[in-house]
C-alpha cells in the first residue's frame, strides 16, 4: 500500500469512527455537535488541551503500541502490556523512592532502568512457558495482567504505602526524581524518549538485519526454520521481552514524568490502547506515532466531552473499536483486489 | 479451625465463583471446536449483563435472562460477520468487539439509570431449593439450593458432550475446526457452522453475563465482568476444549478463588491480594503442565477463505 493510499485509510477509519459515535449520541439522545465541539476543545483546542491533554496521554499508548509490533513483527502476541506497564511503574516507584538523595542525573535514568527491566522480567516467565511447555503467550500475558493488578493493589497497601499509612498509594517521589517538563508544560522528557524509540525501530525494521530476520520469521516462520538461517523461536523470545520492556519503561515514564506516585488504577487502559494503536499503523513506527497521538487525543477529548457536555467518556471506546474495525475491512479490501484482479 | 459451616460456604462460593465462568467458557469452547477463538467474549458477556439489568429493571428476571442471552448472541454476531463474514483477523477483532462492548454498555448504562448509577436495585433469580437433597451436608447447599443458570450451566456439559461427540453436527463442526478444507470437501458448509457456533457461543457468555447481575450481585456496574471472559478463554485451554474439562477448569479457578473466604474465615493474616492473584497463578502453572499434553482444533484462528 502506498503512501497516499495509508493516509486515505486512516482518515477514512477515523471519520467512521466518530461518524458511528455521533450517530450513537443521536440515538442516544445527546447532542453530538455539542459533544463532539467538546472533545475537539478537550484534545486540540488550546496549546495546553495539546500538550498537557492530548500527548501526555499519547506518550505510553506509544512506548506500549512500539513493544506490542516489536513482538506482532516476530509473530508473537503480547496482550500483557497492562501488566507489565504496571511492573514498570512498581520498579520505578521503588527505586525512585530509595534513590531520592542522588542527583536526578543519575536517579532518574536509574529508574527508568528499572522500569524497563521489570518489564521484560514481567514478560519473561510467559516467555519461559511458551518455549519449554508451549503455552499460548496470548492467555499467559493476558493472566499475569490480572496479577499485575493484584501486585499493585498490594504494594500500595504494604511495603510501598505512603508513610503515614492512610491511603493506597506511595509517597510522592522527591522533585529530584521527576522527569524535566518540555515547553513550561506539564509534557515530560518521557515524550522524547517515546519519538527516540520509534526513530530506532523504524531505523531497525527497515535497515537491518534484525528487521528482516524478525519480519520474516513473522510472516512465514515454518519457510524461515526451513532456511535454517533465522532462528524463529530465539527472535521471537527476544521481541516479546523487548516488548514487555517498552511496556515497563511506559509505567516508568508515567510514575516519573506525571503521577509522581504508585497508584491503583494508574493506567485507563493503556495497555488495550497501545495495542488498537499498533494496528492501526501497521506496525510502522512512526505511523504509531501518529496514531498513539490520535488516541491520546480521543481520550483526552472524552474526558472534556464528559466534564462540559455531560456524555460519558467511556463512550469513547465505540469510536476506537470502529476505528480499528474499519482499519481491519479496509486492510481486507486491499489485500482482496489484486487477488481477484490476477483470478 | 476450619468447621461443617466454613466448608459449607467455601463450596458455595466456589459455584458461584465457577458458574459465570463455566457458562462463558462452554461457550467459548463451542466456537473454538470450529476453529474460532472470540476475544470478543467478554464483550458479550458484558452486553448481557446490561441486557438483563434492563430486562429486570422492566419486567423482570426473566425477561432479563432472556435479553442477555439475545445481546451476547448480536454481540457474537458482529464478530461473526466481521471475523467470518469479512474474514478480518480474529484477534483484533474480537479485542475491538470487547472495546466497543465496554464504551455502549458504559454509556447506555449512565444513560438508562443515571449518571451516579448507584444503588440501582433489581429483581434477582431466587436459588431453587432441590427439595431434599438441598439439606444434605457439605453439598447441598454449593449444588441443590443455586439459582437457575447454575443448573443450567451443570445440565450445558452433558448437552454439548452429547452434542459435540454424538451428532453429526458435532462432528461437523470439529471438523470444521481440525479441517476446513476437508470439511468443505465433505460438503460442510464450513463458515456457516463456524458463524452458528460463534454466535451461540454468544448466548452462553450473555448468560453468563445475566448470572453476574441476576443471580449474583442483583445490580450492574461499569465493567462488572472485570476480566471474566478473558479467564474464560484460558479455562477453555486448560480443560483441553472438552465439556467435562472444561467443567474442572471452572471448578478449581472457583476453588482457588473461594479459598480467600475460607482463608479470611479461618482468621488467617495472608494479603488478600495474594488470593486475588492465585487463581490466575494456579492456572498459568497448569496450563504449562496441560499444554505440552494437547493440541488446539488445528485450524483455530485461522481465517478461512
Amino acid at each position: 500500500m502506498n503512501r497516499a493510499a495509508g493516509w486515505l485509510r486512516a482518515v477514512g477509519a477515523l471519520a467512521a469512527g466518530l461518524g458511528v459515535l455521533a450517530l450513537f449520541f443521536v440515538a442516544s439522545g445527546y447532542d453530538p455537535v455539542v459533544a463532539l465541539a467538546a472533545m475537539w476543545q478537550g484534545a486540540f483546542g488550546s496549546w495546553f488541551a495539546l500538550m498537557s491533554g492530548t500527548l501526555i496521554r499519547a506518550v505510553p499508548i506509544a512506548l506500549i503500541a512500539l513493544g506490542f509490533t516489536v513482538a506482532y513483527r516476530a509473530g508473537a502476541l503480547n496482550i500483557g502490556g497492562e501488566g507489565q506497564f504496571y511492573a514498570g511503574a512498581i520498579a520505578a516507584t521503588w527505586v525512585g523512592l530509595n534513590l531520592g538523595r542522588w542527583p536526578g542525573a543519575l536517579a532518574i535514568p536509574a529508574a527508568l532502568a528499572a522500569a524497563f527491566a521489570a518489564g521484560a522480567l514481567w514478560i519473561a516467565v510467559p516467555v519461559l512457558l511458551r518455549r519449554r511447555f508451549g503455552v499460548q503467550e496470548v492467555i499467559s500475558t493476558l493472566l499475569l495482567n490480572f496479577v499485575a493488578e493484584a501486585l499493585v493493589s498490594y504494594a500500595v497497601q504494604g511495603p510501598l504505602q505512603e508513610s503515614q499509612g492512610i491511603y493506597p498509594q506511595s509517597d510522592a517521589l522527591p522533585a529530584s526524581l521527576h522527569l524535566p517538563l518540555l515547553f513550561g508544560t506539564r509534557l515530560h522528557a518521557g515524550a522524547l524518549l517515546a519519538v527516540l524509540a520509534a526513530g530506532v525501530l523504524a531505523w531497525v525494521f527497515a535497515r537491518t538485519r534484525l528487521g528482516f530476520e524478525l519480519r520474516a520469521s513473522g510472516l512465514g516462520p515454518r519457510a524461515a526454520v526451513v532456511s535454517g538461517r533465522i532462528p524463529v523461536e530465539k527472535l521471537a523470545a527476544g521481541a516479546l521481552l523487548v516488548s514487555g520492556a517498552f511496556a515497563g519503561l511506559a509505567g516508568g515514564t508515567e510514575v516519573l514524568g506525571v503521577s509522581y506516585a504508585l497508584y491503583p488504577n494508574l493506567s485507563p487502559g493503556y495497555g488495550f490502547t497501545g495495542i488498537a494503536v499498533a494496528l492501526l499503523a501497521r506496525g510502522a513506527p512512526l505511523g504509531i506515532l501518529a496514531s498513539a497521538v490520535l488516541f491520546g487525543a480521543l481520550e483526552a477529548g472524552a474526558g472534556a466531552m464528559q466534564r462540559d457536555a455531560g456524555v460519558p467518556a467511556v463512550a469513547v471506546y465505540v469510536a476506537e473499536a470502529v476505528i480499528i474495525l474499519a482499519v481491519l475491512l479496509a486492510d481486507r479490501f486491499a489485500l482482496r483486489r489484486p487477488e481477484e484482479a490476477t483470478a | 479451625m476450619i468447621d461443617l459451616s466454613m466448608a459449607e460456604g467455601f463450596l458455595s462460593a466456589l459455584v458461584r465463583v465457577a458458574t459465570p465462568l463455566l457458562l462463558a467458557a462452554l461457550g467459548e469452547m463451542l466456537a473454538e471446536r470450529g476453529g474460532v477463538i472470540n476475544l470478543g467474549v467478554e464483550g458479550a458477556m458484558l452486553a448481557g449483563a446490561l441486557a438483563a439489568a434492563i430486562g429486570a429493571a422492566s419486567g423482570g428476571p426473566w425477561v432479563g435472562l432472556a435479553l442477555a442471552v439475545a445481546a451476547g448472541a448480536v454481540v457474537a454476531a458482529g464478530f461473526a460477520a466481521m471475523a467470518i463474514g469479512a474474514r478480518t483477523d480474529q484477534i483484533i477483532t474480537g479485542t475491538a468487539m470487547t472495546l466497543a462492548a465496554l464504551g455502549l454498555t458504559g454509556a447506555i448504562y449512565r444513560r438508562a439509570f443515571g449518571t451516579a448509577g448507584a444503588g440501582l436495585s433489581l429483581p434477582t433469580l431466587t436459588p431453587l431449593e432441590v427439595p431434599g437433597l438441598s439439606r444434605l451436608p457439605l453439598v447441598g447447599p454449593a449444588l441443590f439450593a443455586q439459582p437457575l443458570p447454575t443448573y443450567l450451566a451443570l445440565l450445558a456439559v452433558p448437552l454439548l458432550w452429547w452434542f459435540l461427540f454424538r451428532t453429526r453436527p458435532g462432528l461437523a463442526l470439529r471438523a470444521v475446526g481440525e479441517s476446513p478444507a476437508s470439511a468443505r470437501a465433505a460438503g460442510v458448509p464450513v463458515r456457516r457452522m463456524q458463524a452458528l457456533a460463534t454466535i451461540a457461543g454468544g448466548a452462553f457468555a450473555g448468560l453468563a453475563g445475566a448470572t453476574l447481575v441476576l443471580a449474583q450481585v442483583g445490580t450492574f456496574a461499569e465493567r462488572m465482568t472485570a476480566g471474566r471472559g478473558f479467564i474464560a478463554i484460558a479455562i477453555v485451554v486448560l480443560g483441553r476444549w472438552h465439556p467435562v474439562g472444561v467443567l474442572l477448569a471452572a471448578l478449581l479457578f472457583g476453588g482457588a478463588t473461594a479459598l480467600q473466604f475460607l482463608f479470611q474465615a479461618a482468621g488467617l493474616d495472608v494479603p488478600y491480594q495474594l488470593f486475588l492473584m492465585l487463581p490466575y497463578l494456579l492456572t498459568l502453572v497448569l496450563l504449562a503442565g496441560v499444554a505440552g499434553g494437547v493440541r488446539a482444533p488445528a485450524a483455530l484462528g485461522r481465517t478461512v477463505e
